[in-house]
Parts: C-alpha cells; structure tokens; sequence
C-alpha cells in the first residue's frame, strides 16, 4: 500500500444561513487532502474538523454520488460541477487540483434558484415543469403488449439520449439568462420522439413552457453554454426539436379548456 | 415462538394470484376517496405505489427525504429489468422465470410469492412502454433483449446503462401527474420519524420536516413502507448516502417482525477503495464480466504495474477453481474469492483491496470498437473516478455491499404482521430469497408498486374500514416526543468522535465478520464489537446542530444510532442460521471446493425476528418453507 499524496488547498466557500441571510464567500483553509479522494469527499473531511472544532459544517446536497441522481450540484471556479465534460461535482476528485490552490466554491445561482443554506439551492420549480407536462398520461394497467408499437432504433436511440437527463440544474446555473430550457427541452424531446408520447405533444410543450416562464427562469437566446456543463452531455438538438414542437403547437396546439375560456 | 401464515391462497401455483384477487375485498371507486394512505421512500415501489393508488382515488400523502421524488436510489441501477415475454423465442415462460428466480434464491423465498412476481413482470413492462420509457430497440423497432446473470435465455430489457434510472422516471412521471391533480400531496424533505401504532393498528407516523426541524404527525388508514435496503450497516456499499434502515428499524421496534436480516448481497464488480477517506463504492455493471478476466499476481509482494506482470505470474483464480463458469461464477462465488485474494495479501491498488478484471485479451481478440461499443460508459465512469484508461491497464475491482434481501417480514398481501402497515420492494424480504438475480429488483419493485398493492390494500381496507385516530390523538403525541428526546440526546452530547468516524468503524466490524464469509466465532466477537461501537456512540459522539434547520449530521447521527442495531440482528442472524444459503456463507456449512451447502432439513424456513425491547434478545418466528412445485437441488458451478 502507497502513502497516499496529498495537497493544501484553501476553500472559498458561500455561506448563508437561510434565504433571508445575506451571504458571504468564507476563506478556509484545508490541509492534508488526499488526492485520491472525491470533492464532496473533500467537503466531508472538512466538515468533520469544522464539527469537532463547534463550527457550522456547510451544507451541500448530495446522494448518490455516482453522477446518477442529480442531487449534488455546486459551481467550482466559475463552472458548474466543475471542469471535465460529462461529470457532476460527485465524480470530480481532488487529482484535478494542485497544492496550494484556491478553490471558489458556490451554489447554483437562478432567480427562480432561492438559496437554502450555504450550497443547497431550492429546486423545486424542475419540479413545477415536470408536474405540468412532462409525462405520458397513461392510468397503471390496461396498456396494449409492450411490442404492439415498434418505434425505430435510431428514435430510440434519441429519445434516450434525451431522457438521461438528471434533473441537476447545471443548465440553469450556467445560462446567462438562467433558462431551464435544456431541461425542459429533454423531456419534450424525449417524448416528442416516441409514438406514445405524440398524443399530448401540442398541450405537453405549451404547458411546461408556461411553466417555465411562471417559475422566473429566463428565455433561450442560444449561448449553449448548457450543453457545455451538462454531466450528461444533453444536446442542443432536443433545444431545437422542442422549437420545432412549440411552433407546432402554436398553430394547431391548445391549452386546457379552462385556459382557453380565460382568453 | 411462532409459525407464522403467509396466508397463502389455496389451489394450484398457476392460480393462486387470480383467484386472490377474486377473494380480495373492493373498495367501490366513489369511497375511495375516504380513505388516507401515506406512503414513506419515492423508490420503483413507492413511486409506482403512490401514483397506481391515486390514479384510483385513494387520497394518498407520500414522503421523500430528497429534495425530489426522482432522487430515490432505484436511478443507480444499470443492468436491465426481467419479464416472461419471451419476445427472443428461445425458451423463457413465466414458468422458468419463476423456476430461475427461486434457484437463484437458493430456495429461501416464498414460493407463491416468486411466482405472481413472474407472472406480473409482463405487465410491467407493458406500462413501462406506455410511459414512454425509452428501452433499447431492434432495427426493425421491437424491444431489445439480452441475457443476464444466472439465465440461459435472453428476457432482460434495458435502457442503455440506464434502466433503473429510465424506470424511475416513468414513475416518477406517473407520480407528477398526480401531484398536479391533487390527488398525492407530496411531501419532500421529510423523513420518517416513527411508526405511529395503538389498537393494534398502524395509525400513520411522525415525520420530519428536513429544512426547518419540525415533527409532524400524519394519520392514515394505511402505511406503506417502501425506503429500500440497509448496506449502508456496511459504510462503504454502492448505495446513495442517505439510504437507511431507519422506517422499517422504527417499524420493528413497533412491533414488525425483521426477516432474514444477514441476507445481504455483495455485488463482485464495484470500484475499488482508493482512499481512507472513500464514503461509497461505485457499481459496474456485471455484464463487464461477459469479457474481463479476472486475476491477481501471484506472488504477493509482486508490486509492478499490471501490465508488467508476465502472465505466467498471473493468478487467473477463477478461471482456476471453476473450469466450467470461470470469470462468470455467480456474485456471491466470484465474491467470497475476491476476498480471500485480499486477505491473503495478494490485492492490488491503492489499499491493497482490489482484484484486476483485465480486458486485453478482449481487445486484442474483438477489437477496441467493439469493446467500446459493449461498455463505452462504463470505461468512461472508471476513468472519471479512478483516473485508469481500462482500455490501456487492467481494472480494478472489489466486492461491495449493495443489496439486502432481508427485510420487513410480510404475508402474500404483502402485509407485515403489523396490521395496516405495507412493505414494498427491497424494504421487504420476501421475493429474492438468500440470493437476488441480476435485472430482478427493478422488476419486483415495480410489481410490488404498480399491480400487487392496489388490490391487496382494498383487501385490508375493505375489513378493517377507517381507522379514526387522528393526529392528535395521545399516540402520536407520544411518538413526537421520544422522537424530540432522542434528538435532544444527540445534540446535547458533546462527545469527541465524528458521526463518519463511527460509522466508519461499525462497517469494518460488519465487513470483518458479517460479509461475504461467517463463521461462528466471527459473528460472537461481531456482535460484542458491535455493542461496543454502539456504547461508544451515545457515549462519544458529537453531533453538529441546530435542530431546526437542515443539517445534515444530525440526520446520520440518527441514521447511524440504528444501523448500530440492525447490525447486531444481522449478525444475531447469521449466527442463527447454521447453514450456508446464497448470500450468506457459513465457513462451518462450507464444502472442500468452498460451494455453500444448505440444510434444508433445518433451515428452510424464514427467520422473522420480534425486537422485545432495548438491549433484550429479539424473539424468534419462523415461516416454514413449502415447496410444491420445484425439486430443491444444490447449486454447483464447476
């Protein structure tokens, strides 16, 4: 067994106690990190000093720290989950720096985003969108033999790439216009490809784009930088196929009845 | 000690399920919405659950400790999900699933049980397909199949690497839709407190609220639990951070029976320990075995890179011991060995707790392409996380915790002993056995969730009617403040030791002496080890507050106060269990060759253990095992 290496870093971390606290970038430094060893890991090793020391341990979120649930998220150094393409800030390890670094470390910021606590943003608006569209209305039982509708292999293909979306919100924090529209677009897309999906395609892109604009996230204006974060590497494409769905929508779609007696 | 009644319907195995739901009570759809239903873990089964139950107008409250119902573990899972279709026309039938998953179980599971699970798998996926989950697909547009662990014929579907993931949302989806029509209030953030039970009858719980401290008390008509496994006794295990024996623990010290607790699975493929500072180890996917060989240098003190150990100084120990499986000896087997490589101080790796799965040869054979094109994800995951191209060096793997068997003990309504109290999915113990079949989780969450439940919690409700406690009655307000006091206990401690610490040093005790080998003297030394950590916890621990806001480390602290119980029955268990069953190997009940023999003259039954109060010997009951339709055979893989 090798003596691990390790580095000194120093943490430039936000903290906030509440939604109603203000905030401020905490300087702390952090000996004898393990390289080998996760961020969050890190964050870990840190906190247990910080609880026996009687200091607040900050608060991140986090589960399955395998890049699979998309309940971490932090912005390290100005990027969401850090660098490397294709990884959420669970899959980042401490390799990636170097002895003597500073570290910026930040939640995800969005109007539509409210700050928890130091790291945990609320983001139960994701939530909002998928509630007003992003599923096929089927009732449990009664649907017709799992083969009764092919759908072709490169649609598959597709709509899965579409569908491996998290839920992370690292498209939302790297958005200059913080616009949920990679998310939203996933969803759409995915279902926008599959033949079981193509009945509620016209209500499904109207309904979770108002959504979307009712929570405060802001429009597309195409910088990209979305796909760029994204730990799934989630394509533009379905950003440009729910266009595609939503100009349809427009001309032949309609709200719900009660929506369209308001109007 | 009691024999306990799975009350399983009469008639021939083909029938019972049908004739079951005959006999079952309805609720009429118009009083449905009479009746309160809280359902605890937004997993396959509880998410499945909660929306099958909505959609039918039960009024239903579920809770996630999550920030959302989409977080559950289930999204880990990567292999794929079971069904009898028979779409590959080589053979399956819901005759041989169901004979395939009761031999995998080691013949320990409930035979009645296994079967429904078969014969509902096809719907399952039927549902799925209709929630627009996007499984892989032929070109001529019919689903794919391939083959899994432990079945010679081609029935699991898959999503990519992603299935579990895929199947959540489609739940999750189902879930959404009922937020957004009132029908489920979802409660996120909030965890599971206590089992609230007086009369004889689950009467709702106390839950958490996560962000602010609160202690909530929520009366229902039924409960149902659905909050998954406990590896995370193990500390390292391939589970998220926040999985946790804690609901079905309070559910057991309410009175639920806990069957089978030390019928745990270690999984062969995960990535290794690289740092004293690792919180969980990562699955790959078993079908790496497909094509990876399995080696460790010979010489122990041989510390050259891999690719520079010649390979007459290589150990192909599987390949070695089982001439007729090699590389793809069952989970449990490929375990045990990387083990005993370790122990004797021939692992590899950063710790030394790693074996190599070698993929050379298959790339000099099929080519880069296609070895890309078969695990392409997986080499990329390995990359990111280790820093190894497993295209140029060896992989290295270990064995990890990852699933338990064991749980919650329930009748064929899936019913605990606990009236109006529900367990669904990895939370209960009853389809799997001593052994799980790759690709078969997914399959009995989903089936517990989407098409058993709805019929049977009629059944209950149809008899026992409202239950008209509400949540101010004395019991809850009872439950609230034990709940209250312990938190107190915790924060007011003031100890020297970490949350992580402990729980660090609990999952050496349970790796040591309740993992892949057991024997009696090991479980013994377990069990005072284990009383010992627990002593020093309440005794040491430091736990960081304030109560009332979202802290993190006091939700461990609790978590971990019950995972240093359940630790004891598991090993309580094990040594009960004088034979060697799937998961679970009794150095004592062991042949020559290292193969797990069972004693079915003594040990074919379900050992449901009844808590008697703090620091008292559980009680024993036993569900003896009948089998009526399949021939019980040891299993050998030479």
């Amino acid at each position: 067994m090798t003596t691990p290496k390790t580095i000194d870093i120093t943490l430039k971390v936000w903290r906030q106690q509440g939604p109603g606290d203000r905030g401020r970038f905490e300087s702390i430094p952090v000996k004898d990190v393990d390289i080998h060893c996760s961020f969050l890991e890190m964050l870990d090793f840190l906190n247990e000093k910080l609880i026996l020391e009687d200091k607040e341990p900050i608060e991140f979120d986090n589960d399955c720290r395998e890049g699979i649930c998309g309940t971490c998220g932090a912005v390290i150094n100005g990027i969401p989950h850090g660098h490397g393409r294709g990884m959420t800030v669970c899959e980042l390890h401490m390799r990636k720096f170097n002895n003597g670094d500073t570290i910026v470390v930040e939640p995800f910021r969005a109007r539509a985003f409210k700050v928890i606590q130091d790291l945990m943003v609320d983001r139960s608006p994701l939530e909002k969108i998928i509630q007003a569209g992003g599923y096929i209305s089927v009732n449990t039982g009664g649907a017709p033999d799992a083969n009764a509708i092919p759908v072709a292999q490169e649609k598959a293909e597709e709509a899965m790439d579409a569908a491996s979306c998290i839920g992370c919100g690292a498209c939302v924090a790297a958005c200059p216009n913080a616009s949920a529209m990679l998310f939203v677009s996933a969803k759409v897309s995915q279902f926008a490809l599959l033949p079981q999906g193509r009945l509620e395609a016209n209500s499904r892109v109207l309904a979770m784009l108002k959504e979307m604009d009712a929570c405060g996230f802001g429009n597309c204006t195409n910088h990209r930088v979305c796909e760029t974060v994204c730990p799934k590497k989630v394509s533009i494409r379905h950003i440009a196929r729910f266009n595609l769905e939503f100009l349809k929508a427009g001309l032949v779609g309609r709200l719900s009845l009660d929506e369209e007696e308001k109007i | 000690m009691l024999y306990l009644d799975g009350k399983v319907p009469g008639g021939p195995l083909a029938e019972k399920w049908d004739r079951h739901r005959m006999e079952l009570n309805l609720i009429n759809p118009a009083n449905r919405r009479r009746f309160s239903i809280v359902v605890v873990g937004t997993g396959l089964a509880g998410a499945s659950a909660s929306a099958s139950l909505a959609e039918m107008g039960y009024k239903v409250k579920t809770f996630c400790i999550q920030d959302s119902p989409r977080r559950a573990h289930s999204i880990a899972a990567q292999g794929g999900i079971n069904a009898a279709k028979n779409y590959a026309n080589d053979g399956d039938s819901i005759w041989r699933l169901f004979m395939d998953t009761i031999k995998g179980g080691d013949f320990r599971s409930r035979e009645s049980n296994v079967y429904r699970l078969a014969q509902v798998s096809n719907n399952i996926m039927d549902q799925c397909v209709a929630q627009g989950v996007p499984f892989a697909r032929e070109y001529g547009g019919l689903l794919a199949n391939r083959s899994f662990g432990g079945a010679q014929v081609s029935r699991t579907f898959y999503a990519r690497g992603q299935t579990g993931q895929q199947l959540l949302l489609g739940a999750y989806g189902a879930l959404s839709r009922q937020i957004a029509d009132g029908q489920v209030k979802m409660f996120p953030r909030h965890e599971m407190m206590d089992l609230v039970v007086a009369g004889g009858r689950t009467r709702g719980i106390i839950a958490r609220n996560l962000i602010n401290g609160d202690l909530e008390a929520h009366a229902a008509d039924a409960v149902l639990l659905s909050t998954g496994g406990y590896s995370n006794v193990f500390y390292l295990s391939t589970n998220a951070i926040s999985c946790n024996v804690s609901a079905i623990w309070q559910a057991y010290k309410k009175g639920a029976f806990f069957a089978n607790p030390c019928f745990t699975q270690i999984h062969p493929t995960s990535l290794p320990h690289v740092s004293g500072h690792q919180t969980k180890l990562t699955l790959m996917s078993e079908s790496l075995r497909n094509d990876g060989r399995v080696w460790v240098p010979k010489n122990s003190d041989d510390k050259r890179p891999a690719n520079a150990i010649p390979e007459n100084e290589r150990d192909y120990y599987l390949e070695k011991k089982y001439p007729s499986f090699g590389n793809l000896v069952p989970r449990d087997v490929a375990s045990r060995n990387a083990k005993h490589q370790c122990d004797a101080g021939k692992g590899v790796g950063p710790t030394g707790r790693a074996v190599y799965l070698d993929f050379m040869e298959a790339i000099k054979r099929d080519g880069k392409e296609v070895i890309a094109r078969k695990y392409g994800n997986l080499f990329d995951m390995y990359r990111n996380i280790i820093d190894d191209d497993p295209y140029e060096t060896p992989m290295m793997i270990y064995p990890a915790a990852h699933f338990t068997m064991g749980g919650l003990w329930v009748d064929y309504n899936l019913m605990s002993n606990v009236p109006g109290l529900f367990v669904l999915g990895e939370a209960n113990f009853s389809d799997h056995g001593a052994n799980r079949l790759g690709a078969s989780a997914l399959m009995q969450c989903l089936a517990d969730g989407y098409f058993i439940v709805p019929y049977t919690l009629a059944g209950y409700l149809g008899e026992a009617g409202n239950s008209d406690v509400g949540p101010d009655h004395a019991a809850f307000n009872e439950s609230i403040q034990k709940v209250q006091a312990r938190i107190e206990k915790l924060l007011s401690n003031n100890g020297k030791r970490t949350v992580e610490d402990i729980h660090r040093e609990l999952g050496r005790v349970m790796e040591d002496h309740v993992g892949v080998v057991r024997n009696e003297d090991g479980l013994k030394t377990a069990i005072k080890q284990i009383q010992k950590v627990r002593a020093e916890f309440w005794e040491n621990v430091k736990v960081a507050g304030p109560a009332d806001r979202y802290r993190m480390n006091l939700q461990k602290a609790g978590r971990l106060a019950d995972f240093l119980e359940i630790g004891e029955l598991m090993a309580v268990d094990a040594l009960y269990r004088k034979e060697s069953c799937g998961g679970h190997l009794r150095e004592e009940s062991e042949s020559e060759d290292g193969e797990a023999i069972r004693d079915d003259k003594n040990f074919c039954h379900a050992a449901a253990w009844e808590f008697m109060g703090e620091n008292a010997e559980p009680r024993l009951h036993m569900e003896p095992l009948v089998f009526e339709n399949v021939e019980l055979t040891q299993r050998s893989y030479k």
